[in-house]
């Protein structure tokens, strides 16, 4: 009896000790992202023409309702944001439009805040002016500067713009041509169609988003969420790079996020070394920043330096978005290494990755510059196919395997009952 | 005999306990969890959250809103998303819950309401995407889902232009059903679908070939991985020979004092 306790005790240890064995844990590798080495950086782009006098918001007129939304935003700003403010028809008081139409100053340089300078530059405003909102972006921009990381223009007007050209959307588009990466979010308030189309055809172009304030709290939420955005979701602005329109003289790329330009029809490609044992992971993303006819994709493919295709990956998509994106990996079988090398020295085979995209402009819409491409090139190890042995896992296999060994043993020991019975007998 | 009938019970017992657990219907925030207010507005600018973090968010209606959160092979997940409108919408809009995964490829739901259409009276609208489960490894050449980063896009896709920029309010979980690790699948993926976002170096020259590495001699190179089938299977074994002498001693007579 004390056997059999023993074994059974025996029996459930091994099984405890299987349950803690056995399964892997997995393991969360989580890649470091680096640290951008500059502040946030925001302009404020406050309309102050004349129109913003009208009493419409709440029964308050637009321009004490932006001034007190600016207030809040200032107060409650994250301390390491950098913000500057710009306005636009704030001092002209003539008649003459050509003047007029130059009237764009900033209040706050862009740098850290000094709370109650700026909040007594903002209270000072009058509405006054035009409306040149084409040259207040580009002032903005020219504020904000170049650098590394993405810049945000929060734009906040209730009427179109009056000084056309140039067209704010086109300068939208050029800036966001320029290279350094920069948002426009635009904030209409009590805004009509022409201002919605304006609106919106300046965030689309830049990546910003539109909204229309009818309130405001609305107002006060949305600056503040936008200069919060500026912080928490700045990054490293991409590489710029510039695809050819063959493989042979492609620019080569090292793991890491770039930017381009692609044009409608038009093919990009790339080049990207990777040596055996290794394995190309590439992601592209392009952007509608126009109007384009409803349907839409785009195609990724990645092929030898031959023409061979390796693999593609391709996306298609109907309706109203923001970008089509696909992606591919690819790793190199052993058998499949066509270059000789030199004895103790393994080479990087070049790998050609080309970007195409099948939209279709709406009459009227511009062909140039491109669409913004966002290509994300990585090399890592490659995953071998798993050889798998006749084995087998889990605890069912575990349970089978002990009621198995169960039977045979019972089945064993009767046997042997039953035999030595008879053998005693005869 | 009772001692056999004992035993076979407690495996029993046992393997009862080692069955998986049955899925969940609805993903439910965890305890304690802290509800995000942010969200990111591009596949760069994705907010990184975790399954069970509840998030709520104000938006524009137009506004494509991104997040980010990280799988596990053996997972399973569950997006539910609830929009509010205002009052005073124009016409019916389509909303859209898109999945992606680190290398923004297109991943399927194998249920739920991915694209509903609300009506111009509804106040609110339901999104929802079940993922498949992610495997541990698969060919380069396929596109099952796998463990890395997933992004989920919240957008509206078709609606009358005049309701563009009116605010909203997004509500969204992301639930998971199933602790990664053991499955049915071989292989492990060497290195996650996990984004490279640093900027990229153009490279001036074909890089130059490197040495081959030497193949490494570890005295514990040989030893199978805890978890391996060479593991459980060994444990196999070893259980059905317990189990073997178990089952023969029962057939033993008690041996009388």
């Amino acid at each position: 009896m004390i056997n059999k306790r023993r074994s059974t005790a025996v029996l459930l240890g091994l099984l405890a000790t299987t349950a803690l064995i056995g399964p892997a844990p997995a393991k969360a590798v989580d890649n470091p992202t680096e640290t951008p080495a500059e502040p946030p950086k925001v302009e404020l782009v406050l309309d102050v023409s004349g129109s913003m006098r009208a009493r419409d918001i709440d029964g308050r007129s637009r321009i004490s309702v932006a001034q007190q939304a600016f207030n809040e935003v200032v107060d409650a700003l994250p301390d390491e944001t950098q913000l500057g403010i710009r306005v636009l028809g704030a001092t002209y008081t003539g008649k003459d439009k050509k003047q007029g139409c130059l009237d764009t100053q900033q209040i706050v340089p862009v740098g850290p805040v000094n709370r109650a300078q700026a909040k007594a530059a903002v209270a000072t405003l009058r509405p006054t002016g035009f409306t040149p909102v084409g040259l207040a972006l580009r002032s903005a921009a020219q504020d904000l500067g170049t650098g590394s990381t993405a810049r945000r223009i929060v734009l906040i007007t209730d009427g179109e713009d009056t000084c056309a050209p140039p067209d704010p959307c086109e300068v939208a588009r050029e800036l966001a041509a320029q290279g350094t990466k920069l948002v426009v979010d635009t904030l209409g308030l009590a805004p009509d169609e022409k201002v919605r189309r304006q609106l919106l055809c300046i965030a689309g172009a830049t990546g910003g988003t539109y909204t229309a304030a009818q309130s405001a709290d609305e107002l006060t939420d949305r600056i503040k969420q936008l200069v919060d955005r500026a912080r928490d979701t700045y990054t490293a602005a991409p590489t710029v790079v510039g695809g050819s329109a063959e493989c042979a003289n492609a620019p080569l790329l090292g793991p890491g996020v770039y930017t381009d330009r692609e044009a409608f029809s038009e093919h990009r490609w790339y080049r990207v070394p990777v040596r055996p044992g290794q394995e190309l992971r590439a992601s592209v993303s392009v952007a509608l920043d126009r109007p384009v006819n409803p349907d839409y994709g785009v195609l990724l493919r990645a092929t030898a330096p031959d023409g061979r295709e390796l693999v593609r990956g391709v996306d298609a998509g109907s309706g109203r978005t923001d970008v089509v994106s696909a992606g591919l990996r690819w790793s190199a079988v052993d058998e499949d290494t066509p270059t000789p090398s030199p004895t103790g020295t393994v080479t990087a085979q070049t790998v050609c990755l080309v970007v195409s995209n099948s939209f279709a402009p709406r009459p009227g819409t511009e062909a140039t510059p491109g669409m913004p491409v966002e290509l994300t090139v990585d090399v890592v190890a490659a995953s071998p196919a798993p050889d798998g042995p006749d084995l087998g896992r889990g605890w069912a296999l575990l349970l089978l395997l002990t009621l198995a060994g169960l039977v045979t043993g019972l089945v064993t020991g009767l046997l042997t009952r039953w035999w030595v019975a008879t053998w005693r007998e005869n | 005999m009772r001692t056999l009938i004992r035993s076979a019970a407690a495996l029993a017992a046992a393997g009862l306990t080692f069955a998986p657990a049955a899925a969940s219907a609805d993903p439910t925030p965890s305890p304690g969890a802290t509800t995000v207010t942010k969200s990111g507005t591009s596949f760069l600018t994705a907010t990184a959250i975790t399954a069970g973090q509840p998030v709520q968010v104000g938006a524009s209606t137009g506004d494509h809103l991104y997040w980010s959160f990280r799988a596990d092979a053996g997972q399973t997940h569950q997006i539910t998303a609830t929009v509010s409108f205002p009052k005073g919408r124009t016409g019916k809009s389509t909303w859209a819950v898109d999945v992606f995964d680190g290398l923004r490829r297109r991943q399927a739901c194998t249920a739920g309401a991915q694209t509903p259409t609300a009506d111009a009276a509804a106040t609110s609208v339901t999104l929802g995407c079940t993922l498949r489960r992610v495997r541990p490894w698969a060919e380069p050449w396929s596109g099952d889902p796998l463990p890395g980063t997933y992004y989920v896009r919240l957008a509206v896709t078709d609606l009358p232009e005049p309701d563009l920029g009116l605010p909203i309010d997004v509500d969204l979980l992301v639930g998971v059903d199933g602790e990664g690790g053991a499955s049915g699948d071989d292989g492990k993926l060497e290195a996650p679908l996990v984004p490279n976002t640093r900027a990229g170096t153009v490279l001036t020259a074909e890089p130059t070939p490197e040495p081959v590495a030497e193949a490494e001699t570890s005295l514990t190179g040989w030893l199978p991985e805890a978890g391996s089938r060479w593991v459980w299977t060994t444990a196999g074994g070893v259980l059905a020979a317990v189990a073997g002498v178990v089952g023969f001693a029962l057939t033993r007579r008690p041996r009388r004092p």
